[in-house]
């Protein structure tokens, strides 16, 4: 009988079609994120100041993962500073994107009409032109000589806006903010676009004002669109180095993912750069959950 | 509803002000690459000089961007060209296979998407100068680690398309007396192919603006990209040279986008309007 035997072989093909693609995730995800686990827990040579990962559990040393961790909290703390400058950045940036973001999905999913295609596309834009090319054009437009510099000097009449690019923590929130709030608009324009209109409808002929159909309505429709933006602006984020050393450079802003990048390269502190790895990881844990159980469900993929 | 108040026009010129504060600075850095002379930020006429004109600092005629410029579009090939098949079968196979395996298979596919890509950079960079396997610093860690970043995009987008599809066009075929393999390869794999070829256009566009991996699993200044070209640069009065590297990039990926969402039209011509639109090919709606 073909029905049995081809659905026995029809149960066997999706783990066979599964297979090459959770072994390549095992080894280069899951595996990695243990190499980083036992060079924390393991020792430096001491001649070649190359790591000595503890493979095992029980051999994990804690010396270095302490090390990191008294100068974070410890009197002599000079990593604490940089991780709650973090925790403020990333708090900012991430709030000062929901402001932008919310009026410019709101207006493209609901208001825009027959513009609603082409500002869509503007939105998408920017996923396509590389981060670094944005965060160049801003290094352009910044330096003491850039056309905002010069802008923003001739209107205040006084050469105010000088030194920009020179550690000014406005400057690295700001590149943050236009990094990534794209990631924002997207999954909010999604979760106010498939709100039906009917649903509004009601809410107003039910005597509801405009505001109190927004307050009522529309908001907690979109809230689960919210959280998805929040998380995907705030995760990358949390190990963003690159925009803070294209705009500032200094370490008055220095970040998490700054201590993470100035030390992961640097020989014999390589077990710092994964302790910040674990610290960061423990941190991003709870969020990077969340997504995922929003997200689960393949109906309401990446939004 | 139609009613159009002082509200609407507030929003609306928000959302211009947006825009052009999120493009305008591209395109300013996009119009200085075709700039006279040395500066990025006093124009002094339109030339190619940053292209091909000056012979020894111009993208083509400089070694180290040329070498940058080849060595991106290598990398976004190769690395689309595993990422897309790996993904699309894991797709097929997490979707279909019931159980607690694949749930926990699915549940680190999308942890990978949203692990800050820093973390995984550092494990992965980790990884290849600690343990002894076949990648090396360069070409193939750069590969397998794109790969491992990437991986979630087709299956994420596959799987949307399949839950549109449902099951029963590959069990028609098998009730009809085709083998499972060919209800997957003849029935299943044309439907989804809008959705593989926006996934192929999306990684390969994500791939050749990467930063983070390629930087740490780049051997040496051979493989090194355009990204980590204009990182380490940036700050260190380049020539428009760099910008012009970084509008071939743009050129690139832009190009892809629109060839493979024409493509995407075509193949989905027939649906309904809300279903192909931009949003839909980039997995938005």
């Amino acid at each position: 009988m073909p029905d049995t035997s081809s659905g026995q072989r029809v149960r066997l093909l999706w783990p066979l079609l599964a297979a090459p693609g959770m072994v390549w995730m095992a080894l280069l995800f899951v595996t990695p994120l243990y190499v980083v686990l036992a060079i924390v827990f393991g020792q430096i040579d001491p001649v070649f100041r190359s790591p000595l990962p503890a493979w095992l559990p029980w051999e994990w040393d804690f010396t270095q993962f302490n090390f990191v961790i008294d100068h974070v909290f410890g009197a002599d703390g000079y990593f604490g500073p940089a991780l709650v400058r973090t925790a403020v950045y990333v708090v900012v940036a991430s709030s000062m994107c929901v402001l932008i973001a919310y009026p410019v999905a709101y207006y493209t999913a609901r208001c825009a009409g027959r513009y609603k295609a082409l500002i869509l596309t503007l939105l998408i834009a920017p996923f396509w032109i590389s981060y670094m090319m944005r965060m160049l054009a801003w290094v352009n437009l910044l330096q003491d000589d850039g056309l905002a510099t010069r802008a923003i000097s001739a209107l205040t009449l006084f050469p105010s806006g000088f030194g920009q690019l020179n550690g000014q923590a406005s400057t690295v929130v700001l590149g943050l903010v236009y990094g990534y709030v794209p990631y924002m608009i997207l999954p909010l324009f999604a979760g106010l676009d498939r709100i039906p209109a009917a649903t509004l409808e009601a809410a107003r002929d039910l005597g509801a004002s405009r505001l109190e159909a927004f307050r009522r309505v529309t908001l907690p429709l979109s809230r689960p669109a919210i959280v998805a933006g929040v998380l995907l602006t705030c995760l990358p984020m949390l190990g963003d180095y690159f925009t803070n050393d294209l705009l500032s450079g200094s370490p008055r802003t220095t970040t998490a993912g700054n201590l993470i990048n100035n030390s992961a390269t640097t020989a014999g502190q390589t077990g710092q750069a994964g302790a910040f790895v674990l610290i960061v990881l423990l941190v991003a844990l709870v969020p990077m959950l969340l997504f995922v159980r929003t997200t689960r469900d393949p109906s309401a993929v990446r939004s | 509803m139609t009613r159009r108040g002082s509200g609407h026009r507030v929003l609306a010129a928000a959302t211009v002000l947006y825009l052009l504060w999120s493009l305008l600075p591209v395109l300013v850095a996009v119009l200085f690459s075709f700039n006279d002379s040395r500066s990025r930020t006093s124009w002094s006429g339109f030339s190619m000089r940053w292209y091909y004109g000056d012979l020894e600092r111009s993208v083509w005629f400089d070694d180290s961007l040329q070498t940058a410029l080849i060595h991106t579009l290598r990398l976004g090939v190769i690395a689309t060209l595993i990422t897309v098949p790996l993904g699309v079968a894991l797709a097929l196979g997490l979707d279909r296979w019931r159980g607690r395996l694949p749930a926990g298979a699915n549940i680190t596919v999308l942890l990978a998407f949203v692990l800050p890509e820093t973390l995984l950079a550092v494990a992965l960079l980790f990884m290849v100068t600690t343990l002894v396997t076949p990648l090396q610093l360069g070409l193939s860690g750069q590969v397998a680690g794109l790969v491992t970043f990437q991986l979630s995009y087709p299956v994420i987008l596959v799987r949307a398309r399949l839950l549109t599809i449902g099951e029963q066009y590959e069990e028609a075929a098998i009730d009809l007396g085709a083998s499972p393999v060919a209800a997957v390869r003849r029935v299943l794999l044309p439907m989804l192919g809008p959705a593989i070829l926006a996934s192929t256009v999306l990684v390969f566009a994500d791939v050749i603006d990467n930063f983070v991996i390629v930087r740490y699993l780049s051997g040496d200044a051979a493989t090194e990209p355009t990204s980590v070209k204009i990182y380490n640069s940036a700050r260190a009065a380049p020539t428009p040279a760099l910008n012009a590297l970084a509008s071939l990039m743009l050129a690139a990926s832009l190009l892809a986008v629109l060839a493979g969402y024409a493509l995407y039209r075509f193949l989905t011509r027939g649906e309904r309007a809300d279903s192909r639109g931009l949003g839909a090919f980039t997995g938005e709606v």
